[in-house]
């Protein structure tokens, strides 16, 4: 047991301590993972993840084969699964992003067996439904004592919030955790706690908390990012909500930013207090917390260093699990107290169906997320994308892959216009008293076909390379193999 | 009369700026083929202005082009260019004395003739020197295709021995006179860029400034300048209430055959309503008022 004392000469390491592993090799040994099993990962140190690829190198080596990766999301730095693939240790994926190499790959048909892209609340209900289920969950922790109560917002790479490794902890059967830091038991609060945790090992990284965020933090200077902000904060102040106790979620990405910094200076004028801001947490949501502008933040994964810190600081900074989050049979989803929610796309077509999986052409190289959970719950749900990039249209007459039916969309940004779904009658009638420009979806999809001319269909196999989940567990599209 | 608050420079070889400026609505987008533009990029700048000045994303919007000199070997090529796609408004370079406005002038109305437009392409002209500065009150009044006079400050303080600075001392007596100049000729008067776009306070501080001296407006070269500047000139909320009031006393006076009304003991002659008028168009613009829903 000596070799804890490096790690803390102050805590001494006891044979009752049994849940230490000294390597991964052996935790896994204990845990008797075994060819054709589950295996789970989480994503809140997103592109900075430094977990899952270090124990599949160490699973590779002891010859399992044949395994289901479940991770609550994959980023651009897991495109060494691709080798795993193609080594037939990794025979099944279950995910809510994929991006770069292995979107690509998998675009391509490299897997037998369609990937499951899951919403973040989806992935809960297929947890609680038993289609999911995880034989060990590999969770990297920053902090952890020898009994397994781990934070993120302790030690030295924090990354916050530990809202996706709560829920893969309550529901896997066997629950190892990788730690940076051993801190003195009792570690409390503790987001994970010891009586779901079986063993412990002890690794120099867990994660890289500098690329969480993405560059997420500094407020842009991008003229079309701001446009799109002031006018989405405009659209949120003549919806009707705008009123003392709102709830707002917003995303990471410059927009999004900018639009909660001009909702403060809103709320700040009007006299205006949100009750809580929900999900994904910025800096720029804990910096309006800061200025008594909003009341709680509920926190599933902290965006960046700023939200990471004040979680572990601010008591009106609560840290909420997945289930808690947005799982649509959880008995207590905060997405359904949710008043506002901003989102993103890739596409969006005349019938308001988002996509924001498939590129322009055809490539698995996005998230699920929690955008058809907060659309559907939300009371006005905003998606806000310019109508075209570049010579890529974004406004489609159909979306090449849906993921967030276009019953659950209320208004739709771009620079060129504001469309709001028909149903919503009033709405529309107080945003164009109000001065903003409201447009027929239509004539914004007309102008990005005379702008970008129209795109050529993709060609595609019969082969599907991905179901998309909605989050009720139904599939909503598939994705195919691209015609090489 | 239409309001020029915001003139928007886009470089016209920044192509990602020319498919996109019209999207940030400023009063007038100015295309520019002179100075922003390198001398390889001359032709295919001058290409793409042609071809943006008649796509669909520009017919709502007042278009503008700088041109380079008609002595320059690209200026009649510009001119030519511009005038045929039906730019608004062209945008004289350096303009130093009469002469530069009619020759100008003269040239335009050749191509006019030529391609049969009917519609008079408008002039702008830039004063960026001592000479233009003394000679501004006979250009201001040498042409009726002139919309407007402006500052072009850069080459101004070159010519005058001197740099910019943030209070903006040494162009005192420029601004005066161009805008003396354009009041006295009916025209406009725009100022000179705000070079730093970094510094929102100092942009704001000398768009309160010009605006305070008269000026109609401001060329700009950053679109996030241009909601800024636009709030600057928005009419307070006192002013738009008095215009209701009195659109609403002028309407009550046609309507019962009444020849004057007052308002507060104050008559409400022609242009008293005019200006009412003039206050909810801005107000409108400025995003303050509403359209009613149909």
């Amino acid at each position: 047991m000596n070799k804890y004392k490096k790690i803390d000469k102050n805590i001494v390491i006891e044979d009752r301590d049994s849940k230490i592993c000294e390597s991964i090799e052996e935790s896994i040994k204990l845990s008797g993972l075994k060819d054709g099993m589950t295996i789970s990962f989480h994503h809140a140190f997103r592109g900075g993840d430094k977990v899952l690829n270090s124990v599949m190198k160490v699973i590779a080596s002891m010859g399992i084969k044949d395994l289901c990766i479940a991770s609550s999301s994959l980023a651009s730095v897991h495109d060494e699964i691709i080798e795993h693939i193609k080594s037939g240790v990794v025979t099944q994926i279950y995910t809510s992003g994929l991006r770069s190499k292995l979107g690509e790959a998998i675009s391509n048909g490299i897997m037998d067996k369609p990937v499951q892209v899951h919403s973040h609340g989806g992935r809960v209900h297929l947890l609680q439904s038993g289609e999911l289920n995880i034989d060990v969950a590999f969770l990297g922790v920053p902090c952890t004592d020898k009994f397994g109560n781990a934070t993120g917002s302790q030690g030295r790479s924090k990354c916050g919030s530990l809202g996706y490794a709560m829920s893969d902890a309550h529901y896997a059967k066997y629950v190892i955790m990788l730690s940076e830091t051993l801190v003195p038991f009792p570690n409390a609060p503790a987001s994970i706690s010891q009586d779901e945790v079986d063993s412990i090992v002890m690794v120099d990284e867990v994660g890289d908390p500098s690329k969480i965020g993405e560059g997420a933090t500094r407020m842009t200077t991008n003229p079309k990012e701001l446009l799109l902000a002031r006018r989405t904060a405009r659209v949120i102040e003549n919806s009707g909500l705008f009123k003392n106790g709102y709830s707002l979620q917003t995303g990471t990405g410059g927009s999004s930013l900018a639009t909660t910094i001009f909702l403060a200076e809103k709320m700040k004028k009007k006299n205006i207090k949100a009750s809580f801001g929900l999900g994904g947490i910025t800096g720029s949501m804990v910096d309006m917390l800061k200025n008594n502008l909003i009341e709680k933040l509920m926190d599933v994964q902290s965006f960046d260093e700023n939200a990471a810190k004040s979680l572990g600081e601010n008591p009106n900074h609560i840290e909420i699990s997945a289930n808690e989050y947005a799982n649509p049979s959880s008995k207590g989803a905060t997405i359904k107290q949710l008043d506002v929610v901003i989102l993103s796309a890739l596409e969006i077509d005349v019938d308001f169906n988002v996509n924001v999986i498939t590129g322009s052409k055809g490539l698995l190289r996005g998230a699920s997320g929690g955008h058809c959970d907060t659309a559907a719950e939300a009371k006005l749900s905003i998606i806000v994308a310019p109508i075209n990039r570049g010579r890529i249209p974004t406004i489609r007459s159909k979306v090449n892959t849906i993921v967030t039916p276009g019953d659950s969309i209320d208004v739709v940004v771009t620079d060129q216009g504001i469309a709001v779904h028909p149903r919503n009658v009033e709405l529309k009638k107080s945003l164009k008293r109000a001065g903003l420009t409201i447009v027929d979806i239509k004539e914004l999809h007309k102008r990005a076909m005379r702008l970008c001319g129209k795109p050529k269909r993709i060609e595609h196999t019969d082969k599907v390379v991905a179901q998309i989940r909605y989050r009720d567990g139904s599939v909503i599209d598939e994705v195919y193999q691209l015609a090489k | 009369m239409k309001f020029r608050r915001s003139m928007l420079f886009v470089p016209g070889s920044n192509t990602a700026m020319v498919c996109s400026a019209f999207v940030y609505k400023p009063d007038t987008v100015m295309f520019d083929l002179e100075d922003s533009v390198a001398l390889s990029e001359k032709d295919s700048a001058r290409v793409m202005v042609h071809h943006a000045l008649q796509h669909f994303t520009y017919k709502d919007i007042e278009t503008a082009v700088r041109v380079n000199p008609l002595d320059s070997i690209f200026g009649h090529l510009d001119l030519e260019a511009v005038v045929t796609a039906g730019t608004d408004i062209v945008r004289l370079p350096k303009t130093d004395t009469v002469k530069d406005v009619l020759d100008m002038q003269d040239a335009i109305e050749k191509i006019e003739l030529k391609i049969g437009r009917t519609k008079k392409t408008k002039l702008l002209a830039a004063i960026e020197s001592a000479e233009g500065v003394i000679n501004a009150v006979d250009i201001a009044r040498c042409s009726p295709r002139l919309m407007g006079i402006a500052l072009g400050a850069e080459d101004f303080v070159r010519d005058l021995r001197t740099q910019r600075t943030k209070e903006g001392t040494e162009l005192t007596a420029a601004r005066s006179q161009i805008l003396l100049a354009a009041r006295a000729a009916k025209i406009q008067a725009f100022d000179s860029v705000f070079s730093d776009v970094r510094d929102k306070e100092g942009f704001i501080k000398e768009v309160n400034y010009i605006k305070g001296l008269g000026f109609d407006g401001k060329s700009l070269i950053n679109p996030n300048q241009i909601s800024v500047l636009h709030n600057i000139y928005a009419p307070s909320e006192k002013s738009i209430d008095w215009a209701y009031e009195v659109i609403e006393a002028a309407e009550h006076a046609k309507k019962n055959g009444l020849g004057v009304v007052s308002i507060d003991g104050k008559m409400v002659d022609a242009p008293i309503i005019a200006r009412a008028e003039f206050t909810l168009e801005l107000a409108k613009a400025s995003g303050l008022i509403g359209v009613d829903d149909e």
